[in-house]
């Protein structure tokens, strides 16, 4: 068991150690949604659903799927959705 | 920690020849009065003739300040009242109240150093047992938190990796200098955050820094954060310019720094991260990050890092005395410029000539029809030089005469002139123009010894009062 490292911070310490999750968007209007499939049993159902939300409401859906939810996704898939979409949603269990 | 023993104390080492020596002491002084033995590297040793205590975390040979082993001491009502260091046979002999002791032992032999004091090992000690308290916020990583990457996460770099500021890095770095770790030495832009020589020694940990350079970074710190400096202005500029950091005086040789070959370039560790540890405080502390308060169109490499030492030269006065330092004074001298625009005259072997070179290239900085905008800092090679002080040429000499060919009519500089839009205001038509504002030339010798180059680094076109004025400090211990 290695010692935990500790660092001392190099800034005025005008923001919290632990860093803010990124702000939500207030609205999706003018967003394009990014759908994630982590390739778990029946998290399709679950996304078509919310496809079929996002769609009625006139917001852009793009779908995504992991090859397996057993490993994090591919890098060339990363750099896709971050390229394409603002937001993602993907659905963790079945 | 318990109160000391009373007693004997023996702090030993079991790969020290001295602690070898006197181990079948140990049964001997353990009669009598109370023996306690802390042991640095090997629990077992004096071979079950006395209580052991396991050091191997040097807490108790740090809290008992020892430098030497063997170190005996005798302690009465929990305080100590003597030591002695390696083997005297008589000290120990009066010590320990053993009038014999070691009667077939050498009556000297001297001891060796403390594992307390091996490299890289006081400074942990003294954050884990000591007093050493830092100001700054404490950071814990996860157990599988790469340090290197947990920077980048946190914004910290600037796109190289950093080294990461553990507390003994930075404390380490803080004993490069002699000052308090709290003073505040300035407020550093753009937020305007109370920069400490703390802050500063974290930054130059991460930078790269040895803590030898502390010094140079403090002053090249200070000198960003004197308002003549406009260090603000020069981070949110669209322009190019940075802050360049010149070392002046026999603290550039002290830490190494390069002013000749390449020395405006790569390699050099001091050149490299002093400049660094600057551009990283005003990131770090002040919070002038690129895309946020620095808007820089296209900024210039030298933002990373831009500081070399001027290659003094007896025949030439160093920027720092032109200053108005003595010659025995150590400076930092901070200039905000661009990158690095090369001067190649191989023919010129008179000074007159390779002025006019050299006012020609200067006549580029910002834009030829412009004038009295950014200043210049002209890096003059060792073999430019020699033309000049061969033919007794000193540097003032030279700046009074590229004064004198920098001095232009205005009316072919003005806006629209040669079908170019860019230029001088009309109301200068007719008059004579400088192209440097009075003190806005800057001369410095540096680079290696082959080479009939020099180089111009333009200044920021808002230069002077308005802008930035080039700044100069002394360098402090």
């Amino acid at each position: 068991m290695t010692q935990q490292t500790i660092l001392l911070d190099p800034t005025a310490e005008r923001a919290p150690s632990a860093r803010p999750r990124l702000a939500r968007p207030a609205t999706l209007d003018g967003l394009t949604v990014g759908l994630l499939d982590i390739s778990k049993a029946r998290g399709n159902v679950f996304l078509d659903r919310v496809d079929e939300r996002l769609a009625a409401l006139g917001i852009a859906v793009k779908r995504y799927r992991k090859p397996t939810f057993t490993r994090v996704a591919p890098t060339a898939l990363k750099q896709q959705i971050a390229g394409e979409c603002q937001v993602v949603v993907e659905g963790l269990a079945d | 920690m318990t109160p000391l023993p009373d007693g004997l104390i023996l702090v030993a080492k079991r790969e020290c020849p001295t602690c070898a020596l006197v181990e079948p002491l140990l049964a001997e002084l353990a009669g009598g009065q109370p023996l306690t033995v802390y042991a640095q590297d090997d629990p077992g040793y004096g071979n079950g003739m006395a209580k052991v205590i396991d050091d191997r975390s040097l807490e108790h040979s740090y809290r008992l300040n020892i430098e030497v082993v063997p170190t005996l001491i005798r302690v009465e009502g929990g305080h100590e009242v003597e030591r002695t260091y390696g083997w005297h046979r008589d000290d120990w002999r009066r010590i320990s109240g053993h009038a014999g002791l070691g009667a077939q032992l050498p009556p000297l032999r001297p001891g060796c150093g403390s594992r307390t004091l091996d490299p890289g090992i006081a400074e942990q000690l003294a954050i884990r047992y000591g007093d050493v308290r830092f100001a700054s916020r404490a950071i814990a990583l996860g157990d599988a938190e790469d340090a290197i990457e947990a920077c980048y996460e946190r914004g910290w770099t600037d796109g190289l990796p950093v080294v990461p500021p553990t507390r003994e890095r930075v404390l380490r770095m803080l004993q490069g200098s002699t000052r308090r770790p709290d003073e505040v030495i300035g407020m550093a832009p753009p937020d305007l955050a109370p920069c400490t020589v703390e802050k500063v020694a974290i930054n130059a940990v991460m930078a790269g820094c040895k803590p030898e350079y502390m010094p140079l970074v403090l002053a090249a710190v200070e000198a960003a954060l004197v308002d003549e400096f406009g260090m603000h202005g020069v981070l949110c500029t669209t322009m190019f310019a940075g802050p360049v950091v010149i070392i002046n005086g026999p603290a550039a040789k002290a830490v190494g720094m390069n002013s000749g070959v390449n020395a405006l370039g790569q390699g050099n560790r001091a050149n490299a991260t002093i400049g660094r540890a600057l551009q990283l405080v005003i990131r770090n502390v002040g919070g002038g990050r690129p895309g946020e308060v620095d808007r820089a169109t296209l900024g210039n490499p030298g933002k990373y890092s831009f500081c070399f030492a001027e290659a003094e030269d007896s025949a030439w006065e160093p920027l720092s005395v032109e200053r108005g330092f003595a010659r025995s004074a150590s400076t930092v001298t901070l200039f905000a410029g661009e990158g690095v625009q090369g001067i190649v005259d191989q023919k010129s072997r008179t000074p007159e000539s390779l002025a006019k070179s050299f006012a020609l290239c200067l006549r580029a900085v910002d834009h030829p029809k412009l004038a009295m905008a950014g200043d210049a800092l002209l890096v003059v090679s060792p073999e430019h030089s020699r033309v000049f002080i061969e033919a007794g040429w000193s540097k003032a000499r030279l700046r009074d005469e590229l004064t004198a060919l920098l001095t232009f009519p205005a009316d072919d500089m003005l806006a629209g002139a040669g079908g170019i839009a860019e230029g001088l205001p009309a109301a200068l038509a007719g008059k004579a123009v400088p192209k440097f504002r009075p003190g806005g030339l800057l001369l410095v010798r540096a680079g290696g010894g082959a080479g009939l180059f020099s180089a111009v680094i333009a200044g920021w076109a808002a230069s002077g009062p308005t802008g930035s004025t080039p700044v100069t400090r002394e360098i402090a211990t």
